[in-house]
């Protein structure tokens, strides 16, 4: 929820810097370092602020009868300041000057409309007449010739960026009531000229743009009171005369029934615009007031009035809000977090942050840009379009960047290389990982071996991924854990490849496995007969599954026979199938009931237990519970019985061995199998007995325990006694000492 | 092993007294702690914290506040007026001198120890110069009406912090003008009370922090007389506050007996702006926590329930061990009981009265755990009422129970105690030799022939007691290369033929009582002796010292025994060393020469030196488990140590005869009776 902070008064301003158009400032501009602005205003003067002290660092003027014609921009680069003023003559001077007329001083050949100052491109000079330098172009040769390029059309609004290492300027220009937008690349010397799509009755007053993945997002605030989106590639490489370029609305400035007249705008994120504007309701004199909206929702997230008036001119920096407020400078902090629907009605509980993941999903990034972005050494977390706050880990990644640089390549480089060769490579890679950057090199392999599946149908390396796994957990189970997101689709291939005890072990490691591939590795564990792939008792007493989870509490020589009568051949037809369960279900019910054994395999049960240990959210395993074939939710829901009734026959209700499930994960999954399963577990002749069994089994247990709840008095009772006789003061006692 | 009857006594009535003020000797290993009844003790961390020196009280000598000065000078201040200044090897005080200000409420020594401020109730600080052999009135600062509570210096000595009701003052020392006065109530907007400033710090940076009582810690920037931060711990006073030498870190206790730390850490990590940040609460006190004391290691707070609390700071600490856990003492490190075997007598040492009481009986037996029904109660004979202001420094009861002897710091009083039925005629034995008082031990020779006397300078007085009522100085055992400390500990054989005494430097002389001359001295251990007996049979001296050794020292051969080097091989069992409270008192069992009978607050220990020691992998404590062992598993999983937590906390545990122990427990609850209500706290849920 956005929300507007407190303000504070920056500075007074003279009597050019009034309210009203064509009053206020002529611009305000970042400062050579955070938190530092510099204000031009209309006449001679420019000042430098550290906003947060509310203190002026310094202040430069130029002669009587001499006027600044063009906002002051800091170089980023060489820390100078750099002025235009009477429209031709530039100053370039340094902190430690003091008067403006001692300073480097070089008469241009055209006007100025603005120079852009860039982070990392170094000034950038907007002439008139719609010309383009760079400051050292133009530096080399002031007197130098200034082509014309928009003849009568007028400049209303400009802005540069950087798009990878060059610079970007676009600017729109008027012309009877038309308006041009015109794109600059200064690197390729390329211009494109766009015409805006006519709008009916109404003409932008205010224009704002971002650059993402080389597109220009250009808002125009039109006089409709409406904010359109306007959208232009920079891949162009038609060379058409003046496209027309159509635009959609983005925002309609009204709510409920007021609307508000905006003069100015700014883009906070993606989802929220400011705009600074009058709000007039209907018969209400209009107020001038500062908004924040959000645009995906079209909603006013906050408002704050300004009675005193405004110039009706917004600046925003570094979260704050610049604009004249009655005879001030104000400045206004605001917060805005990411929008979300619940926050956007103002239903957010807290303002938590959304869920931080701290890895780096390897999968996003393609083998190539993989190499580009260790290359340009550039953070790929922060590359990521996801706003990933990367916690501590994120100095690891940045840190183990020149390492990775060469298992990244090297990946590439294996990447056609044959199966044997890739593997060695790869053992090799991982020996040589140190600690530190051992989890990427990790998610690499990984994400390569399963790069590597996905193209290879074949291939399917089951020992390696298992080697990696254990020497991993051995190695570094200290310094990080396995998760999930490291290597998303590890745990899908081996659903695919039905890799059971790969899935155990990633059930029992990952902490952040999807709810969807939990269901899907149940499923896989329960299903007994299927006509492309089965896992039988048979099958799966054939590969290894670690089973010190049940080696405990399962009779596993008994299970063996049993298991035994119900191999079920590979092949059948549905209702052959529905046959077999009923006649089997009968039979297991009634071993169950009576001698209470267990329903499944002790591998069967070992992988069962692991998803009984893995972390879920029930909202979002209940969908899919609910998809559960009927068999094998009966199947579950009798192994959950069983292990309940084992839980239950010690007194600490706890089932002994390692990784063995506890009583409130056994109660968990059942209510939830319950609640995803009942109408059909009510349905299911086979479930009857077994309910009715779970059914009576709970109510004793409840009768125990509030029979247990009423004796609770009397064995305080004794306690007291027990204590009572403590106090005496005096007493012989027996001690024996052995 | 075998069954005790174990008289278990809890009719001990002692309260110790609350602490009043600490001072950690600056750049040393001591800590000087005083209680509200006068009393002042010395901790030695580098043994263990052992409580090393005790100078009992007096009625008429309150302190309010302690200081080390001139390196390991101890002076004292309080309400009588007076500058006291200990002697900490005769364990008495060395001089006094009148303030001329009224009562002290508040004292501080600079840096270099070389002058004192006090502050007084008139409103005055004055300066005395620390002189060879004593103390120099200098000057008088600025004065202002309005008592002063507290008072730090400057750490370059230049300026004095002083706080008062409602304000702090900031002195210059050189001209004693005052610089500054800073109102500490004016943000409070609430009813006008008076905020009284209960503990000042004067921090290098010219920071000063002040506890208040309304629960604020405040710091203020004394040049500019302006608030940098106010943190509100509590809703009741701040009563004490401590910095760090390091000036990173300060304790403060509040009235609730909360204590909480205070960390000057960097607003966040690599920055250099750091902030006071409120990082660890503590709630070892039941009651006001008058006193706290910040040492390189520990934070150290001591309250009106009498606790001594030493919470280490485990981020200081190297390994596990015996410095990095939590210590709480409420009892004194040495005996207040002493018993008459023969005549089953118990003497309960008071501040200023004894107690004799006989014990109850039994005619019947049991099983473990059983209690018996008594045939005869345990009876109250006799209290004895020390006359004057000064403290009980010691006590005994001879062994035949006839003799009983105390003494102050001026007096040394003997009484023959006479029974006839089951009346009791307690007769004063006039005309007792001159001695070197105080007396810090006294012990009656075994077949209560004898008494001896600790005394200072390393010397102990061998007094014969005649009957009906008298005695006779026999003779005075001097260490032969002298020793400016007080003897504190005594040993005599069952025999008769030697006496063992232990001085303030922990050098352990034996003496051979039958022709009077100094028999040999035990090797020196670098640690402070807490315990020592002889053995009535072997003649062998058992050792115990605070970090936890045992030793025997053979005395006919003046060699320590085959055993004692066995223990030292093979080393004792991790669990035994971690332990933290030292053995306070070791007897023996007669019929059992193997056996030798120690304990210390928490338990009771058997050792059986037949028995192989336990290794570190055996379990240390294992009688519960061995009574749950078949007889014949048992025999396994013997070892040496056979211990008994069953009495807490122990004051005193003696064997009566054979089968039958005493064991005096003082349960912490019935202390917690004796004081006053704590400040009631509003608990959720209730």
């Amino acid at each position: 929820m956005a929300a507007l902070c407190e303000s504070f008064t920056l500075c007074g301003l003279g009597p050019s810097g009034g309210v009203g158009l064509g009053g206020g400032l002529l611009a305000l501009e970042p400062g050579p370092d955070p938190d530092h602005v510099l204000l031009t205003d209309r006449g001679r003067t420019a000042t430098l602020f550290k906003v947060s002290d509310q203190k002026p660092l310094g202040c430069w003027s130029v002669k009587h009868g001499q006027i600044i014609t063009c906002p002051v921009v800091c170089n980023f680069e060489t820390h100078e300041y750099i002025a235009v003023h009477d429209d031709k003559v530039l100053r370039i001077w340094k902190n430690k000057d003091i008067n403006l007329d001692k300073v480097f001083k070089a008469t241009l050949s055209a006007d100025v409309y603005r120079i852009h100052s860039l982070p990392n491109g170094g000034p950038v000079v907007l002439f008139k007449g719609g010309g383009v330098r760079t400051l050292d172009v133009l530096l080399e040769a002031p007197q130098q010739e200034i082509e014309n390029i928009i003849s009568d059309e007028v400049i209303k609004w400009s802005e540069a960026f950087m798009e990878g290492q060059q610079p970007v300027l676009i600017f729109t220009t008027e012309k009877d009531g038309d308006f041009f937008v015109y794109v600059q690349k200064l690197k390729m010397n390329s211009l494109h000229k766009y015409k805006l799509e006519q709008q009916e009755l109404s003409k932008p007053l205010s224009f704002t743009a971002y650059i993402k993945n080389q597109i220009i997002t250009l808002l125009c605030l039109y006089s409709n009171d409406s904010v359109y989106k306007v959208l232009i590639p920079l891949q162009q490489n038609t060379e058409e005369e003046e496209q027309i370029l159509s635009k959609s609305l983005l925002l309609n400035l009204s709510v409920s029934g007021s609307v508000l007249k905006g003069t100015s705008f700014v883009v906070l994120d993606k989802d929220h615009v400011a705009v600074l504007g009058s709000l007039a309701a209907s018969g209400e004199e209009s107020k001038e007031c500062l908004t924040i909206w959000n645009t995906k929702f079209q909603t006013l997230q906050t408002s704050k009035e300004l009675p005193l008036g405004t110039s009706g001119q917004l600046w925003c920096y570094e979260e704050k809000f610049f604009f004249t407020h009655g005879k001030v400078l104000t400045v206004i902090m605001y917060k805005c977090e990411t929008s979300s629907l619940a926050a956007a009605v103002g239903k957010l509980k807290d303002s938590q942050t959304p869920d931080v993941s701290s890895f780096v999903n390897w999968n996003t990034l393609g083998d190539e840009e993989l190499v580009v972005s260790f290359q340009s050494q550039q953070s790929v977390a922060l590359k990521s379009e996801s706003k990933m706050t990367l916690r501590s880990k994120r100095n690891t990644v940045a840190k183990v960047q020149p390492d990775t640089l060469s298992v990244g390549q090297l990946l590439l480089n294996l990447k056609d290389a044959s199966t044997t060769a890739f593997e060695d490579e790869l053992r090799q890679l991982m020996s040589k990982a140190q600690m530190p950057d051992f989890q990427a090199t990790i998610g690499c392999v990984i994400t390569a071996l399963i790069n590597r599946c996905k193209t290879n149908p074949k291939y399917y390396p089951r020992n390696f991924l298992l080697q990696i796994f254990f020497s991993g957990c051995e190695l570094c189970s200290l310094f990080f854990s396995y998760s999930c997101s490291l290597c998303p689709d590890l745990m899908a291939v081996a659903l695919e490849k039905k890799d059971v005890h790969l899935l155990q072990i990633c059930l029992q490691r990952f902490p952040d496995i999807p709810e969807e591939i939990t269901y899907a590795c149940l499923k896989v564990f329960l299903r007994q007969v299927g006509i492309t792939v089965f896992i039988s008792e048979a099958y799966l007493q054939r590969i290894d599954v670690n089973l010190e989870s049940v080696i405990c509490y399962i009779d596993i020589e008994f299970n063996n026979k049993e298991v035994k009568t119900e191999i079920v051949e590979n092949g059948f037809n549905a209702e052959l199938e529905q046959d077999i369960w009923d006649t089997k279900i009968t039979k297991e019910t009634h071993l169950t009931s009576d001698g209470e054994f267990c329903p499944v395999g002790p591998q069967k049960a070992a992988l069962l237990n692991a998803v009984l240990h893995s972390a879920y959210s029930e909202t979002f395993l209940l969908p899919h519970l609910k998809n559960l074939p009927a068999q094998q939710a009966v199947l579950f829901l009798r192994y959950l019985y069983y292990l309940y009734v084992k839980c239950s026959e010690k007194i600490n209700t706890t089932l002994p061995g390692i990784r063995s499930p506890t009583i409130n994960q056994i109660m968990d999954w059942m209510c939830l199998l319950l609640d995803a399963q009942f109408t059909v577990m009510v349905m299911l002749p086979e479930a009857k007995e077994l309910l009715s069994n779970l059914h009576k089994f709970v109510r004793a247990q409840v009768r125990f325990y509030s029979e247990l709840n009423k004796i609770e008095g009397s064995l305080r009772e004794l306690q007291r006694l027990n204590h009572q006789k403590d106090s005496q003061t005096y007493s012989i006692e027996v001690l024996e000492l052995i | 092993m075998g069954e005790f009857e174990v008289h278990r006594v809890r009719f001990f009535g002692l309260v110790p007294a609350g602490v009043r003020c600490l001072a950690c000797q600056p750049r040393g290993g001591r800590l000087a702690l005083a209680r509200t009844d006068g009393a002042v003790e010395v901790y030695n961390f580098a043994a263990n914290y052992f409580q090393e020196k005790v100078i009992p009280g007096h009625e008429a000598r309150s302190v309010e506040a302690l200081c080390w000065a001139a390196g390991d000078r101890l002076f004292g201040a309080g309400l009588s007026g007076h500058i006291t200044e200990y002697d900490l090897a005769l364990l008495c005080v060395a001089c006094s001198v009148d303030g001329c200000g009224g009562p002290i409420w508040s004292m501080a020594a600079n840096s270099s120890g070389t002058q004192l401020a006090i502050g007084c109730e008139d409103g005055s600080v004055k300066l005395f110069q620390v002189v060879p052999g004593g103390i120099q009135f200098e000057r008088n600062l600025d004065r202002r009406k309005g008592r002063i509570l507290c008072l730090s210096w400057h750490p370059s000595d230049t300026h004095i912090a002083a706080g008062s009701i409602d304000f702090l003052r900031v002195f210059d020392v050189c001209s004693g003008q005052t610089l500054q006065r800073i109102m500490v109530n004016y943000h409070v907007l609430k009813v006008r009370r008076e905020c009284i400033v209960w503990s000042i710090a004067f921090l290098s940076s010219g920071t000063v922090i002040t506890s208040d009582s309304f629960g604020r810690v405040q710091f203020w920037d004394w040049q500019r007389g302006t608030l940098l931060e106010s943190h509100t711990v509590s809703t009741s006073a701040v009563l004490s506050l401590a910095v760090s030498e390091k000036e990173d870190s300060i304790i403060v206790g509040t009235s609730t007996g909360a204590t909480y730390q205070f960390q000057l850490l960097p607003v966040k990590m690599g920055s250099l702006e750091k902030r006071w940040v409120r990082t660890k609460p503590f709630q070892h006190h039941t009651h006001d926590v008058r006193a706290v004391a910040h040492s390189s290691t520990a934070l150290i707070s001591g309250g009106l329930d009498a606790q001594l609390v030493i919470r280490p700071l485990m981020e200081k600490m190297q390994k596990k061990g015996y410095d990095a856990a939590l210590r709480k003492f409420t009892f004194p490190h040495r005996r207040l009981v002493s018993c008459a075997r023969k005549a089953r007598l118990l003497l309960f040492q008071f501040s200023q009265h004894l107690e004799l009481w006989r014990l109850g009986s039994t005619d019947e037996t049991g099983k473990d755990g059983e209690v018996l029904p008594l045939c005869r109660m345990p009876e109250h004979l006799v209290q004895l009422k020390s006359k004057g202001p000064e403290h009980i420094y010691c006590s005994c009861v001879s062994p035949c129970g006839g003799w009983v002897a105390y003494s102050t710091a001026s007096r040394f009083h003997l009484y023959r105690v006479q029974y006839e039925g089951d009346g009791v005629s307690i007769k004063k034995v006039p005309k007792v030799p001159k001695l070197l008082l105080p007396a810090y031990q006294l012990q009656f020779s075994s077949d209560s022939g004898s008494l001896f006397v600790a005394s200072a300078r390393g010397s102990v007085h061998v007094l014969q007691l005649l009957e009906p009522g008298g005695c006779k100085h026999l003779h005075t055992f001097r260490p032969p290369s002298g020793s400016p400390e007080a003897v504190y500990l005594l040993a005599s054989s069952a025999d008769g033929h030697w006496l063992a005494a232990v001085g303030g430097d922990w050098a352990i002389h034996v003496y051979d009582l039958k022709c009077f001359k100094h028999h040999c001295t035990v090797p020196t251990y670098s640690c402070a002796v807490t315990a020592l007996a002889i053995h009535p049979v072997t003649n062998n001296l058992v050792i115990a010292y605070s970090d936890q050794q045992l030793f025997e020292f053979s005395i006919p051969e003046k060699q320590y025994t085959a055993w004692s080097r066995m223990v030292q091989n093979c080393g004792l069992h991790r669990v035994w060393l971690e332990r933290d409270s030292p053995i306070t008192h070791i007897t023996f069992n007669p019929k059992n020469p193997s056996h030798i009978l120690l304990h210390d607050i928490y338990m009771f220990c058997v050792l059986d030196k037949s028995l192989p020691l336990p290794d570190n992998s055996a379990l240390l404590m294992n009688q519960s488990t061995l009574k749950q062992l078949p007889e014949t598993a048992r025999q396994r999983q013997l070892h040496a140590f056979k211990i008994c937590k069953k009495f807490q906390p122990l004051l005193f545990a003696d064997l009566l005869d054979e089968n039958c122990l005493v064991m005096v427990e003082r349960p912490i609850m019935d202390i917690k009776t004796q004081l006053p209500l704590p400040i009631q706290q509003k608990k959720f849920g209730t």
